[in-house]
Order: C-alpha cells, then structure tokens, then sequence
C-alpha cells in the first residue's frame, strides 16, 4: 500500500513539475489596490493573446514600493508617486498607467448629485473640524438659494494608509496652509477630526449610513453606489462636475514634459472642465535589469495595454492617459537597461 | 514498564511478558526525539516571535521610551507615535465583550445539561458549536452592514434624543449617531466569544460524574443550587481556562473590530465614541507604512499586545493558583 501511494506521489510531482515548466512566461507585479481591478482585466486579456500571464497581488502602494525595492516582484505598482531623487536612490524608474479621481460624497437627505458646490479651503476647514454644520454661512456663500440642513458634519476618512488619502491631502495642502502646517499630506495622516472607514467601501458604507456625513473615495465607488457627490471649483473658479471627461482633460492638461521621472500630481491642473483631485498611478521597475528578456515581458505588457486596454479601462470608470503622453513613456523606457547596458525594450 | 518478571514469580511462572519493541530501541529513540524536537520548536518559535518583535520596534521604542505606551498622538507625517489610545481601546472592547458574553454562555451551558428537554439537546448544542465556527470577518461585514444601522436606530438615537443636556447620561452618549463605536464594536466581539466560551463551558460541564449531581440532588438541592455550588466549583479550573481562552480571542480580534469601531487614536470619551484597538490598528497601517519609524512603531504595539495577552495568562494562572490553595 505505502509502495502505491509513493508511485502516485511521485507521479504528480513530475506531473506537476512538467506543467510549470512547459508554462508560458508569467511576470508580477505588486502594490496598489486602486488599479487592480485594470490590471487583472488587462491580464486576462493579454493571455488570450499571449499565453503570458500576470501576477498581481494589490497588497496596497506601500507594500509595492517596498517589494520592487527588495526585488522580489518584476514591477511595483503605487499610487503614491516616488520623486526623482527617490526613483534614483533607489534605481527605480517611474511611469503612469491609468488616471483617476477622488470625489468628495455625501449623505444629505433630499439633495442630489451636483446640487452642492464646495471650494477646496471649504473643504479643508471641513476636515479640520472648523465648519461644523451645514448650514453654516461660509457654505452658504457658495450655495447661494440653496437650504441646507441644520445638520453636524460627520467627517469620515480612510482608517488604513492609503494613495487616496495621500492624493485627497495633497490637494487639502495645496489649498489651505492651515491644513499644510497642521496636518500635512501622506497616506496616513493624524486626522483633526472624525471616523475612519476601512478601505474605499468602508468610508462609502459610513457615509452612506450617517445622514449629514461627508467622506472622500474614488470615482467608482462613487459612480457604481449612485452616491451624492459635490462639484469642486477649480483655478479658474468654475464648478467642475466628477466625470470621465473632467479626469481626461485635467490628465490633458498636464504639464508632463516638465516633470521629471513622470512626479507629478495632478491637482488643481489648468485648462477647462478640469477635475481639481484627479491623480495617476505609476508603475516601477529597476533602471538595471538583471533578466532582460523578463524586463522586456513587462514593458511588452505595459505597452500592449496602452494599445489596447482604454476600452476596458473606461468600462471600469478608469481614464487612460492621452496619446502624447503614452509616447512620452515609452521614449522613457529607454532608461531600462538589461545587463549588458543595452535598452531591453525593443 | 520493565522486562522484569512479576515479584515472587520465579523463572518457571508462564510465558514471558512481550512488548512491541524493547525499551531502548531505535525506534523507541526516534519517537521520543520527535516528541522532543516538538516541544522545543514550539518553545523556539515562541522565543524568535518575542526576539524578533523586539528587535523590529527596537527603533520606535528606543525614540520613544517608556511614554509610548501613555501618549495618545499617532502622526505618520511627523513620525510621533503612541500607543495609549490603542492599549485603552483593546482593553476597553475586550472587558466589556466578556462582561456580556460570560453570564450568556454560561445560561447556554447550564441550559443545554441541566434543564433541556432531552430530544433537543443534541440539535442545540451543534448549532452552538457551529456558530463558534464562523470567521471573524463574516461577523465583521455583518456588524457593519446589518447591526450598525439597527444599533444606530433602535439604541444609540433613542438614548442620544433622552439624555437632557448637561447630564451624564448625555456625557455617556455623545458621539455620531451611526452604530459606529467603542460599544457596538465590544457588542460584536461579545458576539464572536459567546458560542465558542459556551460550547467549551458545556464540554465542561458535561465532564460532571453523574454521581456528584445526583447525589447533590438526592440530598433536596434546588438546580440553581446544584449549578452553583456543586457542578460550577468542581469545574472550576477549566472553567477559567476556558474564560481567559476567550478574552485572549477578544484581545487580539481584528477584523471583527476594524469595520466597526471608527479608528481614531485618542481615547474615547462616551459609550458611542470612536477608538481603535492594537489589531485594528496594526491592521489598517502596516501593508502602507513605508517609513521605517511607522513599521517600528506598528511592531512595538504587536508586542505590546503579547505582553498584555501574557499578564492576562499570569493572572488566570494566579487565580487557579489561589483557588487550588482553597480547596
């Protein structure tokens, strides 16, 4: 009996040893949970192609950094973007994929999507407990006509690190020093003032349980739970409503050619209809390839994905970046060099 | 056991004792070196946890000191960390999860062998053990999504809409009105022990010998009486046994607890205020903490939670100590 079960073990060892490696090429990535859902859609389509398959854990922006960093995963992926100095520090290279944004939602009974208009230092002094009720009159400047309810404001932020929170409180520095000087911008930061939801559909349940609460989350949780967003004013004061369109133009805009290593936050951009708290996520691999046909995989992937993914991209409420930025990057992938010095990407 | 023949049975008293294998043996050897090698692996994983949980909040605790543990800021922007609002949150939700789940699962336990029907002994006492087998983050997504609205209308609007202003029912009940909070989050961990601390307290119970509870009968003792008095203190170790095998549970649940409890870090002031505990924390912050002073100080608070799972073992172990003295 003991000699059956031994043939049979040994049997699917080899087995199994031959399917891994008659496999096709697989490469991983690790990091952001905001972009997961595109990137596996993406891989899944990619196999079809290609039998080449993706591996991405959403271990969230801080895990991928440190993963790319400790090299045990072909690419990292964060939402949290790496300066120059960073990227070479550590010997990373930096490019973005796909484009997002961060919508302010809220619970106000009897009031509908892009009825309330909101300004960034209102917002700001929201979250830092300075305007406490609805109905206060430093709201009502910017909603003139309109009755809001005698209200408290239940504040509600992320509890767990996150790039949104990083996106959401770049953009409350960018707007009020108070808000800099106090608090600051980083994915986790010492909130002033109120309760914190455990990913994007924790602050969206909270928000949606607590009548007169406002909270921050990405576009398509906001689109896909019908929540009651605000218009945000942006430079050149107008009210500019969350949509695709808005993500694309303030995407558009961008100064991109006088960003170094692709740093740059998407705030506040310039031009019309653009969306104030938009941002990109970025991809990192090492400049020094140590495998450079696997270095070669990744950037294949990433480049058939901007060929051929915006469609699925926009299904899932994502913006993919505009063309003349997705030259731009793959000009930068010349700095991505196998171990002989020469550009693996052909 | 020993070869050795029976005393005063001389060479000539029947056939010689056999064993399976000599004393002594190979594989005698060999079993009792695995049985060794058990223990200690156990022993030296429980060391390298302890050693390697101190080495990694070396840096936070070295910046910080002894007032990690009593200061209530927790900037990752400026790198302050303390550790009292999670120490006070874990504690808080843990004592009160036992405060109502005990007295429960003891009235389960003492039901299901004392005064239920026979035919529906069996049935119970599985789904008992069936609801202790449910993960912890089934009761956490149901916390959020179905208790929190319910708590938040039937109890904490109710008590928030009664308490007049300025009295200490109104300071008990301040805070957001949305089933969020030190309560509802202690209120589902009572929850979570409850089947669990029941199912093991009936085990115990059923080890009672029939001739201790019936003779306790037999001499006019009430069933509260024999309960109390008879059934309860000849249990009583395992009892307690099984009493802090809960609370450790109540100590260190994190899913259960993060949906719920709001996450903030200063110390709550009201029944229905936020908190946070140690595993919620840890659990929120450690995949996205990339500076290293963060991760340090994340490790410190994994550490703190040992030491206080330890004390409260110390202490249970104190407790039967002086109760064995008694007897």
């Amino acid at each position: 009996m003991l000699k059956t079960l031994g043939a049979a073990i040994g049997a699917a060892l080899i087995l199994g040893a031959a399917t891994t490696a008659t496999a096709a090429g697989t490469i991983s990535g690790a990091g952001a949970t905001f972009p997961a859902p595109v990137y596996n859609k993406w891989a899944e389509a990619y196999k079809a192609q290609t039998q080449t398959t993706l591996n991405y854990q959403p271990i969230g922006s801080g895990g991928g950094i440190k993963q790319i960093e400790a090299s045990t995963v072909d690419f990292g992926a964060s939402d949290k973007p790496l300066n120059l100095q960073d990227q070479q520090a550590n010997g990373l290279v930096m490019f973005p994929t796909v484009v997002g944004g961060i919508v302010p939602v809220m619970n106000l009974p009897g009031f509908k999507p892009g009825q309330i208009k909101l300004t960034g230092p209102q917002l700001a002094d929201i979250y830092r407990g300075a305007i406490k009720k609805w109905d206060d009159p430093l709201l009502a400047k910017t909603n003139p006509g309109l009755k809001l309810p005698n209200l408290p404001i239940t504040v509600v932020h992320r509890s767990d690190g996150s790039g949104t929170t990083f996106l959401f409180t770049s953009f409350l520095s960018l707007q009020a020093e108070h808000w800099a000087k106090e608090v600051g911008a980083n994915d986790s930061v010492q909130w002033p003032v109120g309760l914190g939801g455990k990913g994007n559909d924790g602050v969206a349940a909270f928000v949606k349980q607590t009548p007169g609460s406002i909270g921050y989350v990405e576009y398509i949780f906001a689109a896909q739970n019908a929540m009651t967003y605000a218009l945000m004013q942006d430079k050149a004061g107008q009210f500019i409503a969350p949509t695709a369109a808005s993500f694309k133009a303030a995407a558009a805009n961008a100064k991109w050619t006088s960003a170094p290593g692709f740093y740059l936050l998407l705030l506040d951009q310039p031009g019309a209809n653009a969306w104030p708290i938009t941002g990109a996520t970025f991809i990192l691999m090492h400049a020094k390839q140590t495998d450079a046909a696997k270095g070669d995989e990744v950037l294949k992937f990433f480049d058939w994905a901007y060929k051929n993914g915006d469609a699925d991209a926009d299904k899932l409420f994502y913006v993919p970046l505009p063309a003349n930025v997705k030259d731009m990057i793959r000009k930068s992938w010349s700095k991505i060099v196998g171990p002989d010095g020469k550009p693996v990407y052909k | 056991m020993s070869d050795a023949a029976l005393p005063n049975a001389g060479p000539a008293a029947g056939p010689p004792v056999r064993r399976a294998a000599p004393r002594g043996s190979l594989i005698g050897q060999i079993f009792e070196g695995l049985c060794f090698a058990a223990a200690t692996t156990l022993l030296l994983s429980l060391g390298g946890i302890i050693v390697s949980l101190v080495i990694g909040g070396w840096p936070a605790l070295s910046k910080f000191g002894l007032g990690f543990l009593f200061s209530t800021a927790w900037n990752p922007v400026t790198d302050v960390y303390g550790a009292a609002g999670p120490i006070v949150g874990t504690l808080i939700t843990a004592a009160v999860a036992l405060i109502i789940a005990l007295p429960i699962a003891g009235g389960v336990a003492f039901f299901l062998t004392e005064l239920c029907p026979a035919p529906l002994r069996r049935p119970i006492g599985t789904a008992v053990e069936l609801l202790a087998g449910i993960p912890s983050i089934v009761y956490g997504m149901w916390g959020l999504f179905v208790f929190a609205p319910l708590f938040a209308r039937w109890i904490q609007l109710p008590l928030m809409s009664a308490a007049k202003p300025g009295s200490l029912l109104e300071s008990l009940t301040t805070g957001i009105p949305n089933g969020s909070g030190i309560l509802p989050a202690s209120i589902i961990l009572a929850i979570m022990i409850l089947p669990f601390m029941a199912a093991t307290l009936r085990e115990l119970l059923l080890t009672v010998p029939a001739a201790v509870r019936e003779s306790a009968y037999g001499l006019g003792a009430t069933t509260a009486e024999v309960v109390l008095s008879v059934t309860l203190p000849y249990v009583r170790q395992g009892a307690i046994g099984a009493v802090m095998l809960g609370l450790g549970r109540a100590l260190g649940e994190t899913m259960a607890v993060t949906f719920i409890i709001g996450n903030s870090h200063t110390f709550p002031k009201s029944m229905f205020d936020s908190g946070s505990t140690i595993a919620s924390t840890i659990a929120n912050e450690f995949t996205e903490a990339t500076s290293p002073i963060h991760t340090a100080a994340l490790i410190s608070l994994g550490l703190v939670l040992f030491l206080i799972t330890f004390v409260v073992l110390g202490l249970a172990r104190l407790l039967l100590r002086q109760q064995g003295a008694k007897l």
